[in-house]
């Protein structure tokens, strides 16, 4: 048999050369007149190891990582095609301690499997959900849904099943199922290795809602600075429509779903689920106020499930597996897991997939391993651009939507931002604001003029212009903003400027930190 | 009157039956389901701040003014998105909610200019009137941040500016261009703080798809978007709530006033017609009153030849009296009559018709409706019993299925197209059946499931077939011709549409309408819910214009869409009061509601109340008028507000006609093109000038109210009586409210209208009488005014009008939507600016088998006589078919337009004409002649010094 050997076609490999190691393999086996089987799988998410090559033997799966092109000749002069022993050798991936310690539902496969391969997602699990769900009715579904205490992962962490039910109960002939895939948080990726590395679990959990809910179609909005993930889940709904689980009679015959793929045009706020909506319609991405909730008129006012990839990619183990199944794991009224994302300076990043209220501090220091730089971690900045900023003296916070509230942060889509003893808070907290700025749909007052002021403000903060009267003229803007905007955007921007400014208030004073190792930056607006 | 400053709900009012009740400040209210809290809270006179909130817009939630506290919500949600809910309770004013909304609009204000008291809006501008509503003290972010208040000012557009430094891009006009109007030619560019008001793709406002209608302008809440007037003059002191003058939809403006100078014209919210809409026209054009061709002096001329000499009122009275009676002492009694206006009022047109039998002692009155909804008096009265469209305009909200026949009302009607787009934008499927692919068949987010693009002249072939897919398909309502029509009647037609060559299969070699598309339209008409049909002057200007009428009352009869909501036959009346000009008597068969001249009875009650016995015989209608000049047995006409040398067909026999004359009165605001034929010229007055009532397409009574002495000099109706009385014919009027109080009482349909009832009601739809004292919105609803409906045959008669070697063209024409009509009113108006010519439209094809390009000067030629102008080559119309406007005298289109008539009303066939088009090198030698004959007509003597 020919060895299939395992080499990552997800992005984040592809960017440290995981095309090129493929393309090597392929050219020196040839050369070598060895027969191999190359597939692109998904990445673990162990990003230190990329390009993680591994090699099916009979004993199991054995990873080599991190390989370049130059390390392929030395791995095939030592018989790796075997699993033979190698200074790039880690063994079985399964063993990593960062993998060992995770409790992977929805990534189980990513990384595993061919994503390309229905057959190959079969025979890991996959459609068991779809089955079961089959052979429900949309209420049970729904009730599972509900049991299983799932919460949205796009951020706001609202009851899934409660959304479900709102578009079940809804009286419309036509209703949509959209997954939003505009994953636009900084120091995520979790939604893009998915839709990579194990997209028709996606898929399947679209089809389950869209049997719930009585939808009909399904859209997946991407976003287009996600070019592979474009391709690849583009690719997996032909194949699963070429199958049959798509289509005019979808999973084999039962009901119509189909899911057509659309790209964003590089807008954060796009990925607020209103607007989304208006740019899904064509329209420029505005957010739209609420209510209507897009669960009674959403897409085209039709009542519409919005839903972040991880949500919907989480129903399929639920069903398969039962409610009790998810809801056993978790924290608090945080049930089952969460992908976390472990990013910036950090010695371990990738995916973590743990179930909610592993701490802050196991997270950063434990399966993070501290920073990558050796310096000392300073801060972390959970749930994207709009989380706060968590000094270690609240590293003992569980992963729970309640317990990070409680500290006036957020756990968002679960990305982790790790901080050394360099960064320069004020202007992390300016960074916020500037972004806020930047990515402002321009509809709501507060998000609109206050993310601009706010710079303006804290610009003369941070040049010691009379830094009192600012500060508390900063301080009713991040009120204004956090009780007055339309959405999240600007709702959300006062959480890092506040939080910086309560745990660091020592970048704050009248003489800044005169730092030679941060950029003064100031042409924040082109 | 002065009715008390329009409350600004903030949203629109929930029509929903259910009523809730919540706790507003402590103050327990009950509203219907859906209202929004700040809708809610307005009712009780707790104004909640507000900036992107109006009520004429869906609620949008962006300014952030007005936040509320929820009990038992958190955070503070918008007052504007947040719908009431059963015992919620709701505070309006806390601590926080007060430092909030100074929070935001210390931020508006932080890029906003400070230049309130030199800025056109001081006085009337919302941001202003928040910031002391939040008590705003200070801007603590200084003024030297980033800002927009370099942006330049767009001038562009005649009427209004556009200066971008003072918008707060609360999106207020982008919505009303999208919501109210329809045109979506607004959008916010960029996103953030970038954000920016935009027409178009970045274009000037008058260079992008902008219409001009200002609701931008009236929706916006500063001084961003701003009349010109309002700029120039500065702000009203007062305003008079009046009817508009233009076409037959009839909105509701204030006139807002600064002392006697008319500063700007604002749909009046109210106006059960326009709803706080309005169109190019109404609200911007009526500087030609202050225009300075305008005639404010009476003049006369001993013959055509010489100038006019500017004489007194007496004078000119007096002698068009004498004129008048030396004219029936030569020649007889029948050698004068008069023309009413569907411009002037019901009371104007009253005296008119009354002038001619009362003092004249003939029945020589007609009507400009002559021309163009003659067809449908005669066609509705046969078939269902009387002479008007059957619904209000409000039942379009009710409409699911719309035919548009022979009608463009997005230029024509354009307020009411507004409203119809509003319902097609909700889910109404649409009809075209028009020669040409007018907007409406595909505007934004509006488009025709069928359009029927049929030749011109074949309307009844096409509605008979329509009738035989409904009859054969099974599709008619039994159970409502069985209860509501004849019978025998019903049965005959029945088998008379049912016959194979009424089928659509056979009439397409003519029609040119695909057979399948004809049969799906006829189904979804039949089956698609309420469907109402609005048709224009497309039905009715043909030689069998009155048969397209009835056959469009068949159908709506054979599928029961009569005397309900949302359905009906809906004639979309030209001008301003061509519904009431035909309502008060001025044809000469008919006195007012439409009673004939031979009935005895109703000729006693007017003859006892006027004292004269009036002549039994119908008179002569307006081309028989020009037939009899010819022939010398007609010599004196009076002409109250209308052009007939323009307006009516084959103008070279009408100019025949008049210079037959001996004695031509023109009443009009300017020297028309019929005024180069007239002896005498009586200056008119503008609807601003005076008091008095129009009737609207859907019969509806508004009253049109004085804002400014008559510049002239007297109100037309007083200078009707002026001549009736010189002419021996008594009236003592003292005011139009008297001349309405005759008018109710010899006329049943009128007997509850009062000058009273209209101020108190707003409006009145007769019949107005003991049973419907309130009025009538939709006609026919238990039975049919004639008692059964009767179904008339419709057989198809082609015209006369025919293509051939000579001739293979077919011309049809229209109107656009900047000009009115032969543009006398328009053409003295910035509207010009839109389009200053009328051009001929040709389709690619026809086109370059002429060598014609676009904009080549083209001969348009027809049997009756040639005319110049420009080509614009388009696929808008078909080929084989042009198509033009007659809104410039210079054209001149109705040179071309034949003598061919309507069989029953002789109203005239302007849309099909076969005509020939080729290149040209400049005007023809008509309108060189015409040129330098009308400049010779206008001129006017020197005033001798006095000695």
């Amino acid at each position: 048999m020919t060895p299939r050997i395992f080499v990552p076609g997800d992005a984040a490999a592809v960017a440290v050369g995981a095309d090129d190691v493929a393309t090597a393999i392929t050219s020196e086996a040839a050369r070598r007149g060895v027969p191999v089987q190359i597939v692109r799988n998904g990445s673990r998410g162990v990003f230190e190891l990329e390009t993680l090559v591994e090699i099916e033997t009979t004993t199991g799966r054995v990873g080599y990582g991190p390989i370049y092109p130059d390390d392929v000749g030395s791995l095939m002069d030592g018989g790796f095609l075997l699993g033979s022993a190698h200074p790039k050798r880690i063994g079985r991936p399964e063993s990593l301690p960062f993998l060992a310690r995770q409790t992977r539902l929805t990534f189980a496969r990513c990384g595993l499997t061919d994503p390309f391969s229905l057959d190959d997602y079969r025979a890991n699990g996959g459609l068991t959900g779809l089955e079961k769900a089959l052979r429900m009715g949309p209420s049970q579904i729904v009730a599972t849904i509900k049991a299983s205490g799932l919460r949205g992962r796009g951020g706001a962490g609202f009851p899934a099943g409660i959304k479900w039910e709102s578009v079940r109960a809804a009286a419309n002939p036509r209703k949509y199922v959209v997954c939003n895939a505009d994953e636009g948080d900084s120091g995520t990726f979790a939604d893009r290795m998915l839709l990579e590395g194990d997209p028709f679990l996606l898929i399947e959990g679209m089809i389950i809602a869209g049997l719930a809910t009585g939808a009909a179609e399904g859209f997946i909005y991407v976003r287009s600075e996600y070019p592979h993930a474009v391709v690849a889940i583009r690719k997996a709904v032909d194949i699963a429509r070429a199958s049959g689980l798509l289509g005019a009679s979808a999973a084999g015959g039962v009901f119509p779903f189909d899911i057509e793929v659309r790209v964003g045009a590089g807008a954060y706020v796009c990925g607020e689920e209103t607007a989304l909506l208006e740019s899904l319609e064509g329209k420029r991405g505005q957010v739209r106020a609420k209510p209507p909730l897009p669960a009674h008129a959403g897409l085209f006012g039709r009542p519409t499930l919005v839903n972040n990839v991880l949500t919907l990619a989480a129903a399929p183990f639920i069903l398969a597996e039962g409610a009790d199944a998810y809801a056993s794991l978790g924290f608090g009224r945080s049930r089952g897991t969460l992908p976390v994302q472990i990013a910036g300076d950090v010695r371990n990043g990738g995916l973590f997939e743990t179930p909610f209220g592993m701490t802050l501090a196991e997270l950063v220091d434990d399966v993070g391993g501290g920073t990558l730089s050796g310096r000392a971690v300073r801060a972390v900045q959970v749930g994207g651009p709009l989380g706060a900023y968590f000094p270690r003296a609240l590293f003992d916070t569980p992963l729970d939507y309640e317990a990070f509230a409680a500290k006036e942060g957020l756990i968002g889509h679960g990305g982790v931002v790790v901080f050394n003893d360099t960064v320069d808070m004020g202007q992390q907290a300016r960074f916020a604001l500037e972004f806020c700025a930047v990515e402002s749909c321009g509809k709501c007052t507060p998000c609109r003029i206050g993310s601009v002021r706010g710079v303006e403000t804290l610009d003369r903060i941070l040049a010691g212009d009379r830094p009192e009267a600012n500060l508390a003229v900063l301080n009713d803007l991040c009120e204004t903003m956090a009780l007055g905007s339309l959405c999240a955007l600007g709702g959300l921007t006062p959480y890092p400027v506040r939080s910086a400014l309560k745990h660091f208030a020592e970048d704050f004073g009248a003489a800044p930190h005169a730092r030679a190792d941060v950029p003064q930056d100031r042409s924040w607006r082109q | 009157m002065a009715p008390v400053n329009e409350i600004d709900f903030g949203t629109p009012p929930s029509l929903s039956e259910d009523m809730v009740d919540v706790v507003i400040d402590g103050q327990t209210i009950s509203v219907p389901a859906g209202t929004s809290i700040l809708r809610a809270a307005q009712t009780i006179g707790a104004a909640i701040p507000k900036l992107c909130a109006t009520d004429s817009l869906q609620a949008f939630g962006s300014c952030r003014l007005c936040l509320v506290e929820v009990e038992g919500r958190a955070g503070a949600p918008a007052s504007c998105t947040t719908p009431v809910a059963p015992g919620m309770v709701v505070r309006t004013q806390t601590a926080q909610l007060s430092k909030l909304r100074r929070g935001v609009m210390e931020l508006y204000i932080s890029d906003h200019p400070l230049d309130c008291l030199t800025c056109a809006a001081n006085g009337d501008c919302e941001l202003q009137d928040m910031a002391g509503a939040v008590g705003l003290r200070d801007v603590r972010y200084g003024y030297e941040g980033e800002n927009h208040l370099d942006l330049p000012c767009d001038e562009s557009n005649p009427y209004f500016a556009f200066d971008p430094s003072k918008c707060i891009v609360c999106s207020r006009c982008v919505r009303a261009c999208d919501e109210v109007q329809g045109t979506f030619a607004l959008t916010v560019r960029d996103r953030g703080f970038s954000s920016q008001v935009t027409a178009s793709q970045s274009e000037s406002f008058l260079e992008s798809e902008c219409v001009s209608c200002g609701a931008c302008v009236q929706a916006c809440p500063t001084a961003a978007l701003t009349e010109k007037a309002v700029i120039a003059i500065g702000q009203p002191a007062r305003y008079v709530v009046t009817t508009c003058a233009y076409c037959g939809v009839g909105c509701t403006f204030k006139a807002e006033m600064r002392g006697e100078d008319l500063v700007r014209m604002v749909p009046y919210k109210e106006g059960k017609a326009n709803r706080g809409h309005s169109c190019v026209k109404g609200r911007f054009a009526w500087g030609y009153a202050t225009h300075k061709e305008r005639i404010l002096n009476p003049m006369i001329r001993g013959s055509i030849q010489e100038p006019w000499r500017e004489v007194s009122w007496s004078e000119a009275i007096a002698y068009a009296a004498s004129e008048f009676k030396r004219i029936q002492g030569k020649y007889g009694r029948g050698a004068v009559g008069g023309i009413t206006s569907s411009r002037c009022t019901n009371e104007e047109t009253y005296l008119v018709q009354k002038m001619v039998r009362a003092a004249f002692r003939n029945n020589n009155v007609d009507t400009c409706a002559r021309v163009c909804h003659s067809p449908t008096g005669y066609g509705l009265k046969t078939t269902l019993g009387t002479s008007a469209g059957t619904q209000d305009f409000d039942s379009v909200r009710q409409c699911d299925v719309m035919v548009v026949i022979g009608a463009n009302p997005t230029d024509g009607h354009p307020v009411f197209a507004s409203r119809m787009k509003q319902r097609l934008r909700q889910g109404a499927k649409l009809i075209v059946i028009d020669p040409r692919r007018i907007d409406l068949v595909r505007a934004p987010h509006v488009e025709a499931v069928h359009h029927l693009p049929l030749r011109p002249g074949t309307n009844v072939a096409v509605l008979t077939a329509m009738a035989h897919v409904i009859v054969t398909e099974g599709l008619v309502d039994e159970s409502f011709v069985h209860a509501r029509c004849e019978l025998d009647a019903f049965e005959f037609w029945a088998e008379f549409v049912s016959r194979p060559e009424n089928s659509p299969e056979a009439t397409q070699a003519y029609t040119g309408v695909d057979a399948n598309e004809l049969r799906a339209a006829a189904r979804l008409y039949a089956t698609g819910g309420a469907a109402a049909i609005y048709y224009g002057l497309g039905v009715t200007e043909h030689s069998q214009g009155s048969t397209a009428v009835m056959a469009i009352a068949n159908l709506a009869m054979a599928t029961g869409n009569l005397g309900k909501p949302g359905c009906g036959v809906n004639p979309l009346r030209g001008q301003n009061n061509v519904q009431g000009a035909c309502d008060m008597g001025s044809f000469p068969h008919e006195v007012s509601g439409y009673r004939h001249i031979s009935d005895d009875a109703t000729r006693a009650v007017f003859e006892e109340l006027w004292g004269v016995e009036l002549d039994a015989e119908p008179g002569l209608r307006i081309p028989n008028m020009l037939d009899a000049a010819v022939e010398g047995d007609f010599k004196g006409l009076y002409v109250q507000g209308e052009d007939i040398l323009q307006s009516d067909p084959n103008t070279r026999h009408v100019a025949a006609g008049l210079a037959a004359m001996e004695c031509v009165v023109v009443h009009d605001l300017f020297l028309n093109e019929t005024a180069t034929y007239a002896h005498v010229f009586l200056p008119g007055s503008t609807f601003l000038e005076k008091d008095g009532t129009f009737t609207n397409a859907e019969r509806r009574i508004q009253r049109v109210r004085k804002v400014m002495a008559p510049r002239n000099g007297y109100a037309d109706w007083e200078i009707t009586q002026l001549l009736a009385n010189a002419l021996g014919c008594p009236m003592n009027y003292g005011h139009p409210s008297e001349i309405m109080r005759e008018i109710s009482a010899v006329t049943p349909t009128f007997e509850g209208v009062t000058y009273e009832r209209l101020d108190e009601l707003g409006s009145v739809q007769w019949p107005c009488d003991a049973a419907a004292p309130e009025g009538t919105p939709v006609m026919h609803v238990d039975g049919f005014v004639r008692g059964k409906g009767k179904f008339v045959v419709t057989e198809y008669v082609p015209t006369e009008e025919k293509i051939g070697p000579r001739f293979p063209l077919l011309l049809t024409t229209g109107r656009i939507l900047s000009q009115y009509n032969v543009g006398a009113q328009t053409r003295r108006t910035a509207n010009v600016a839109w389009h200053h010519e009328d051009v001929l439209e040709i389709h690619p094809h026809d086109a370059e088998d002429r060598g014609i390009r676009d904009g080549d000067w083209v001969k348009l030629n027809s049997r009756a006589g040639a005319t110049t102008l420009r080509a614009r080559i388009t696929d808008r119309v078909a080929p084989g078919v042009v198509y033009t406007t007659f809104h410039h005298p210079g054209t001149q289109a109705n040179v071309v337009t034949t003598e061919h008539s309507d069989w029953a009303t002789n109203c005239p066939e302007y849309k099909v004409t076969a005509v020939q088009v080729a290149r040209s090198n400049g005007p023809s030698d008509w309108q060189t002649d015409y040129v330098l004959k009308a400049r010779r007509s206008r001129s006017v003597a020197p005033v001798e010094p006095a000695e």
